[in-house]
């Protein structure tokens, strides 16, 4: 996280608390849910970063926050040195296009009425990427750059299979040139087959078009494959941050332990000889998290009465490699 | 424990026969897991739950087939008599805790529930035995929690209490259709474990649907792998890994992000599985094989299973498998090394 050379994107101490309120009128807010609490990132251009974590620890709200999907609650999203995060909507719109999304549903997230020529031209057209007259070549051009044969331009989204339809959303996607993409679980909801299909595509993508992406997944094995960095996150905070092959060779903190020895290797022979860290209980509510170190009362090396008092931040413990500074990681760091 | 013969079921649709499972055989043994994986649609789910006979009906019908558990044969006994076996000597597990428990029950209700149709059990005991087996899975004050309603559980809690009720009836032979799939990989490895402790303790023969390999080569002794309502390939998991012979089960393997370094390309599989309402010519992944060039149909016939030694089956795709299996025939079992050679 050195602040010396230029980011494309720089996020500091982002948070997003959703208020829970109760009455219906004269409502109040009784409690905040804090999905996101104090995240700081960035990103160079042509990076690739990688969001893990359970469902709910916050991963998906932060992707969105970053856009401004959902407004954050406090902290500074600066996207080439302008500071994003205070545009009023109208200076948004502007820049919107240089950054987009690619959801996790294919089924969901393309309108059904309209065909793959819709879908692909309205935003072309929104932004006035090229003259009228050539809309029809940019959106064979993108179908082509997605792997979708141009015959299917009229085609509606129930005609075609999930990684089809996923490829129309990324066709989309890259309609507006974006300089960053946030990627939220692309790949979940494909079959194994098709998965390694749209990893290979997107894989492709990001050499041609030296993209820039963050990409959110709860599959480290996916994360491995495709990202340059991964910041691990649990209950609305980072709790490591590195580039990836530091992650599944050095990892320090026992949440990202145990979610690497989690997975499940296609491997018998080293299944049957790896040790396994098996987490004891769930996440705990983002409603109610505990004082102090978030993961303690699931952490296999807890310490001291320290963890769960004191509130760790954010280390880098050695040149690019951030951890939280709970008693059992500061130990290794000597 | 378990023999499958045969196994048809098709679904009688507007637009079609759908022959979701095209002739199916498979066994368990006691004791055993048999990991079964395929494609969405490949007709491992439906397999399973025909033997139980949870198939909607219209438009789904059992064809053909017999499935013989302790000399009853589960798809042609009288429904009573199976009702006697379901839940009782056969339970399941589904990919879903939300749509299999009933939310207007308590988790104390549901568990008792089996315990007083199978096991005419008087409430006071039933009750005990549920909190017995809520702790087992790991839940913790147990005798308060079978009071709670399934929306007042976390995710991973409803899948522990969906457990609980598919063992609390010390069943023989367990079916757990994606038993972790909607789950985060820490709280998976605490349900597989569970699982795996579960099964050591009570003997207990499970039938583990997945489409995720990893989780087969952790769980798995024998892995059956599906395509298109067929098994193309069965083998005891290490044999399966090590040799894959069938090019559907190579391409599946050669798939999976986590075994590639970063960047390299995955070996994917182009196209999708067939449309099964309409008739397959020969072998069913012949449009899709890396082998066959053409990309037209291989063969004429349904390619059978055939063994390449004692305990690894594949299907004999005139194709790619045959004629690599060809040296075997005449030098028998000794040459497994060579043919895996051949084969890889």
């Amino acid at each position: 996280m050195s602040t010396n050379e230029q980011h494309l994107l720089e996020v500091k101490n982002l948070k997003t608390h959703f208020p829970i309120k109760k009455g219906s009128f004269f409502s109040k807010t009784i409690a905040n849910v804090k999905a996101v609490d104090g995240v700081s990132l960035n990103l160079t251009q042509g990076e690739v970063l990688g969001l893990v974590g359970e469902s709910g620890c916050g991963k998906s709200t932060l992707g969105r926050s970053i856009l401004r999907l959902i407004d954050p609650t406090d902290g500074v999203v600066s996207f080439e040195g302008k500071v994003i995060s205070e545009y009023s909507k109208e200076e948004l719109r502007k820049v919107r296009p240089q950054f987009q999304m690619i959801f996790q549903d294919p089924y969901a997230s393309l309108d059904p009425r309209m065909t793959v020529y819709d879908a692909l031209s309205e935003p072309i057209l929104a932004h006035k990427i090229v003259p009228k007259s050539e809309i029809e070549k940019e959106v064979q051009r993108l179908m082509n750059l997605v792997g979708l044969a141009s015959r299917f331009i009229h085609k509606y989204p129930h005609e075609f299979s999930g990684g089809q339809r996923q490829r129309i959303a990324i066709a989309r996607a890259l309609a507006l040139r974006p300089k960053l993409i946030i990627a939220d679980e692309p790949v979940s909801a494909l079959d194994v087959s098709i998965q390694s299909q749209i990893l290979n595509l997107l894989n492709d993508l990001r050499k041609e078009l030296n993209l820039t992406m963050i990409f959110i997944s709860h599959d480290l094995g996916v994360i491995k494959y495709l990202c340059d960095r991964v910041a691990v996150m649990y209950l609305g905070k980072i709790v490591e941050l590195t580039t990836t092959d530091e992650l599944f060779k050095n990892s320090v903190h026992p949440y990202t332990q145990a979610l690497l020895s989690a997975i499940p290797l296609p491997d018998p022979e080293l299944e049957k000889k790896r040790e396994r860290v098996i987490l004891q209980g769930d996440p705990p509510s983002p409603l109610n998290p505990p004082p102090g170190c978030a993961f303690a009362p699931r952490c296999p090396k807890k310490k001291s009465a320290l963890c769960e008092t004191k509130v760790p931040t954010l280390i880098e413990m050695k040149a690019g490699h951030w951890v939280t500074d709970c008693p059992c990681n500061v130990g290794h760091s000597a | 424990m378990l023999v499958v013969k045969d196994l048809r079921t098709y679904f009688y649709t507007r637009a079609g026969v759908y022959r979701a499972v095209d002739g199916v055989s498979f066994h368990v043994n006691r004791g055993e897991t048999l990991g079964i994986v395929g494609e969405s649609g490949s007709g491992k789910s439906v397999s399973q739950y025909s033997l139980l006979r949870l198939i909607p009906s219209p438009p789904g019908k059992i064809v053909s087939g017999t499935a013989m558990v302790d000399g009853v044969d589960l798809l042609n006994c009288p429904l009573s008599e199976l009702q006697k076996i379901r839940g009782k000597k056969i339970s399941m597990i589904f990919q879903d805790p939300m749509t299999c428990l009933n939310p207007y029950m308590t988790i104390g209700d549901q568990l008792m529930e089996p315990l007083f149709i199978h096991d005419n059990m008087g409430k006071e005991d039933a009750r005990k035995k549920a909190i017995i087996a809520l702790e087992e899975v790991g839940i913790q004050s147990a005798e308060t929690r079978l009071k709670s309603y399934p929306h007042e559980l976390s995710g991973g809690m409803r899948h522990r209490v969906m457990i609980a009720m598919a063992l609390i009836t010390e069943p023989e032979l367990l079916i757990a259709d994606e038993p972790t799939t909607a789950l985060d990989v820490t709280v998976q490895a605490q349900i597989l474990d569970l699982i795996k402790a579960l099964q050591k303790k009570k003997n207990t023969a499970v039938i583990f649907i997945t489409h995720d390999l990893g989780v087969i080569a952790g769980v798995a002794d024998r892995v059956m792998v599906m395509y298109a309502g067929n098994v193309v390939e069965t083998a005891p998991t290490a044999k399966l890994f090590a040799n894959p012979s069938h090019p559907y089960t190579r391409a599946l393997l050669g798939s999976i992000p986590s075994m590639h370094e970063r960047g390299q390309r995955l070996r994917t599989i182009h196209g999708m599985p067939p449309d099964l309402s309409k008739e397959i010519v020969g072998c069913a992944f012949a449009p899709r094989c890396p082998d066959n060039k053409e990309k037209g149909s291989c063969g004429t016939t349904k390619p059978e299973l055939v063994a390449i030694n004692s305990d690894h089956y594949v299907a004999n795709c005139v194709g790619c498998v045959a004629n690599k299996l060809q040296p075997l025939k005449n030098k028998g079992e000794s040459n497994f090394s060579k043919i895996s050679e051949v084969t890889l």
